[in-house]
């Protein structure tokens, strides 16, 4: 039945092939027959060997994993649009891989019934079928974009024939390589002043001259600066006598090796990809040095200047998982955790910084007055190295009273804005809603000292916790005085307010304690998740808690890493340096042990599963408990808390 | 009543004793044949408004199949032009108009003994008995669920977050990310319902809340 959810069902379906190359009623009709599918993370849609179902799928929202049981490899990812699960519908045969939810999805099935007429009857879905399935296109089942590759799907029509089964035995640097469509051309004629404008304006590093559609040149960067820059030629001389011809030009059936070479060989940075691989026909592409680099992938600067190309917000998940990898990849070859944290840290901050970048962007006017974007919690830290949730904060610079309101409602909009995108590439929602876009959260300067210092002066027990989640931020984005004064601000108040201090003491020792009296773990009495240790409350926190009353003691400002305040405490007090050593290497390798527990089951890694781990983790772990334990007695004696109640 | 059954309505009035669990309650809440719905109505008087359009699919096992969905509009002779700016509902727009009965009847054999989820729920129901009463039909007996009343079980207990009475749809939208294009058409709302009552399940599961009567308490 025609209904207003398949026809927003129709709109979808019609952007992804084949659907595509239906009319739009045959879509219309497709899409009443459809079945909308919600599946929580990790669930299965299919198994290997299992029968086939009556419908195939195609992503509507999230991801889902393609894989093969005895390599337990992802063979693909697919997201939204992608379809999967039609072959063996076609082919009459069972599942030949397994189909698991990478995350909370919704799926369109699609009865292969009702498809199948279409792909008889329509020669484009028909080959468009055929090709998927000969190929190692995006769609169904390829390789090619498995994670490894990032961004928009890559049109590669690599009709090599090879059958999917053999793609385990492929390596990563011989599958085909994604380049730039969106050719940027000029003529015989232009001046090396516009081509210049032009490059820079589209942010490419060549632009190909053409004559009659065919190239007959290219011109880069380093043309321009050798060129040019250096004198040798006015900015206002044309193009044929400046660029490089002829153009080099391969076909666009390469594989990255092949690419790499051909760069090698000539000792060029852009390869002119051409209908036939010759420069008598059509320039179709071209190819970079930097796709290369990106398609190779894992490394930190090749993904920051990634971060820094993306131009919606929708394109950073995918670096994100380029990041996660990354991180996955330093814990396996054991890079230290000091590095390996600061180096996801920069990337993390980079994404956000792009965010809210975007955010403002889309903001029908610039921002009103000065602001800072502040990251709390863990992430303010910089110890946050998996997707967890997003605390954050903003602070705008004082207005006027008859501006205030106007100006609140502006950020409050902006903030709304980038908590969405950041929630987009894989920030959760804060279950307390510590978010910018709480008004609570998002004050101007006077405004957030008003707040802390009703903090300070009237400590409870919510305000002690509120200060812990906040007096650790650190700035992501904005203005770096505004953030501060308001540090500044709340030495000051602290200094002022002695009793704050004891308040802070009893917080940080009121964490539950790791251990029991046999010295065996204690986990969660209930809940979601009862038996489960919580490395997070009983063993972070209180080093996390304890570094930053003893660094707030000795007014050290612009230190928020734990680790780092608790080097910085070693220096400061000689007298307990082993102790505040040795606590930043429990910290350091806890939070290890998190990110790795993390990684392994895809979530915060707060909750460890004892049983799973090893008799040494078990072993590590404790030692780690000693630590905190001694630091507590250090800090205890040293303020004193049993005087007061909270 | 037997002494046996006093003493344990009593114990249960005192909370000693809970409230034995229904039998058809005490299943997975994935087998249980959802209907959910939103309706269009001429405004939010009980007495004077009327319903403009049900709008219901039928949820089961996390799968709503777009071949089950009711949307069907009604012809109605109260009318108050206010409402339609919301509802982009103009009686001569839709077609396929039919009786208020008609309707119902259709709608009375596509919901069968299903539970029913809205949200703000109250509203919906008391809108359809109300037309159902006028008709000379018997009210809905249908076990009832609100989404707005699940999504409160899923917040956090904290003193940091700051509860509202109310949330509306709108808000479970943005919190869970569903799309919003279709608000303020039946079938649309009682789709975004859908959404967030599955995202709901997924949080209190968390809390080990699988079986249907958990629902209801």
């Amino acid at each position: 039945m025609k209904n207003t959810i398949s026809q927003r069902v129709a709109d979808f379906l019609k952007n992804f092939p084949p659907f595509s190359f239906l009319d739009s009623y045959d879509i219309q009709i497709l899409s009443e027959q459809v079945s909308i599918i919600y599946k929580d993370k990790g669930v299965v849609i299919f198994t290997e060997n299992e029968e086939t179902h009556d419908s195939f799928y195609v992503v509507h929202k999230g991801a889902i994993e393609l894989r093969k049981k005895a390599q337990n490899d992802i063979l693909d990812m697919c997201d939204e649009g992608d379809i999967f699960g039609l072959r063996p519908l076609i082919a009459h045969e069972n599942y030949k891989m397994e189909a698991i939810t990478h995350e909370e999805t919704i799926l369109y099935a699609i009865p292969i019934a009702v498809f199948k007429p279409y792909a008889i009857k329509n020669a484009d879905v028909g080959s468009f079928i055929i090709d998927s399935f000969a190929s190692n296109t995006h769609n169904p089942f390829s390789k090619s974009h498995s994670g490894k590759l990032y961004g928009d799907h890559i049109d590669f029509e690599n009709t090599n024939g090879d059958d999917i089964i053999d793609y385990d035995n492929k390596i990563l640097d011989l599958q085909p390589i994604k380049y730039s469509k969106k050719i940027i051309t000029c003529s015989r004629a232009t001046t090396a002043k516009e081509i210049a404008a032009t490059m820079t304006k589209k942010n490419i590093g060549a632009m190909l001259v053409v004559e009659d559609m065919l190239p007959i040149g290219i011109i880069t960067d380093k043309d321009l600066r050798n060129k040019i820059v250096t004198g040798e030629h006015s900015i206002n001389t044309t193009a044929d006598v400046i660029m490089n011809s002829p153009v080099i030009t391969y076909s666009k059936k390469m594989t990255i090796t092949q690419a790499q070479m051909a760069m090698m060989k000539s000792n060029i940075s852009h390869l002119c990809l051409t209908k036939d691989g010759t420069a008598n026909t059509k320039a179709i592409g071209i190819l970079s040095k930097h796709d290369v680099m990106v398609a190779l992938g894992n490394n930190p600067a090749v993904l920051i200047k990634a971060l820094k190309r993306v131009k919606k917000v929708k394109a950073i998940k995918p670096i994100r998982a380029k990041i996660m990898q990354l991180l996955q990849g330093y814990l396996d070859q054991n890079i230290p955790i000091t590095l390996t944290s600061k180096i996801i840290t920069e990337l993390n901050d980079a994404c956000i910084k792009r965010v809210i970048e975007l955010s403002l962007a889309k903001m029908k006017t610039p921002p009103p007055v000065r602001f800072s974007w502040l990251a709390l919690g863990s992430q303010g830290r910089s110890e946050q190295l998996l997707h967890t949730d997003q605390d954050n904060a903003l602070i705008y610079e004082d207005v006027p009273e008859e501006l205030q309101e106007k100006t609140s409602n502006y950020f409050l909009e902006l903030a709304a804005v980038v908590n969405k995108g950041l929630f987009e590439i894989g920030y959760e929602y804060c279950p307390a809603e510590m978010m910018a876009s709480n008004p609570q959260w998002c004050l101007s300067l006077n405004q957030w000292k008003e707040l802390v210092h009703d903090w300070i002066s009237k400590p409870g027990k919510d305000e002690v916790l509120l200060s812990f989640i906040f007096f650790d931020y650190s700035l992501s984005y904005g203005d770096r005085e505004l953030a501060n004064e308001l540090a500044d601000y709340i030495f000051e108040d602290i200094a002022a307010n002695p009793i704050f201090y004891v308040h802070l003491v009893s917080g940080a020792l009121q964490s539950p304690s790791p251990t029991g009296f046999f010295r065996q773990f204690l986990v969660e009495q209930d809940g979601a998740h009862k038996d489960f240790f919580d490395i997070k409350r009983r063993a972070l926190m209180p080093l996390a808690d304890a570094a930053r009353v003893l660094i707030i003691s000795h007014s050290v400002k612009g230190i928020s890493n734990t680790p780092e305040r608790f080097e910085k405490l070693a220096e400061l007090e000689p007298q307990n340096k082993e102790l505040y050593l040795s606590c930043a290497y429990s910290y350091k390798a806890l939070l290890k042990f998190r990110t790795k527990q993390g990684l392994l089951h895809h979530d915060s890694g707060q909750f460890i599963e004892l049983e799973a781990l090893s008799k040494l983790e078990k072993v590590k772990l404790k030692g780690t408990f000693k630590t905190i334990k001694e630091l507590q007695e250090v800090i205890s004696m040293r303020f004193n808390p049993g005087k007061i109640t909270i | 009543m037997a002494i046996k059954e006093k003493i344990i309505e009593s114990l249960q009035i005192l909370g000693i004793l809970k409230e034995p669990i229904e039998d058809n309650l005490n299943q997975p809440i994935e087998s249980a044949r959802f209907v959910v719905l939103d309706t269009e109505t001429t405004g939010f008087d009980y007495v004077n408004d009327r319903i403009l359009c049900i709008g219901a699919i039928v949820l089961q096992n996390g799968i709503i199949n777009l071949q089950d969905a009711f949307e069907h509009y009604m012809d109605q002779e109260h009318f108050d032009k206010s409402s339609v700016q919301i509802h982009g509902i103009i009686r001569s727009d839709v077609l396929d108009h039919k009786t208020e009965l008609q309707v119902l009847q259709l709608f009375l054999d596509y919901l069968g003994d299903s539970i029913i989820i809205a949200h703000h729920t109250k509203f919906d129901i008391t809108m359809i008995n109300n037309a159902l009463e006028r008709n000379g039909l018997p009210k809905l007996s249908n076990k009832t669920l609100d989404t707005a009343v699940l999504y409160k079980k899923t917040l956090i207990k904290s003193n940091l977050l700051v509860r509202k009475d109310h949330y509306t749809l709108d808000d479970l939208a943005d919190k869970f990310d569903i799309s919003k294009k279709d608000r303020h058409t039946a079938i649309g709302d009682a789709y975004i319902t859908a959404i967030a009552f599955l995202k709901i399940l997924k949080k209190l599961r968390e809390n080990k809340v699988t079986l249907l009567y958990q629902l209801f308490r």
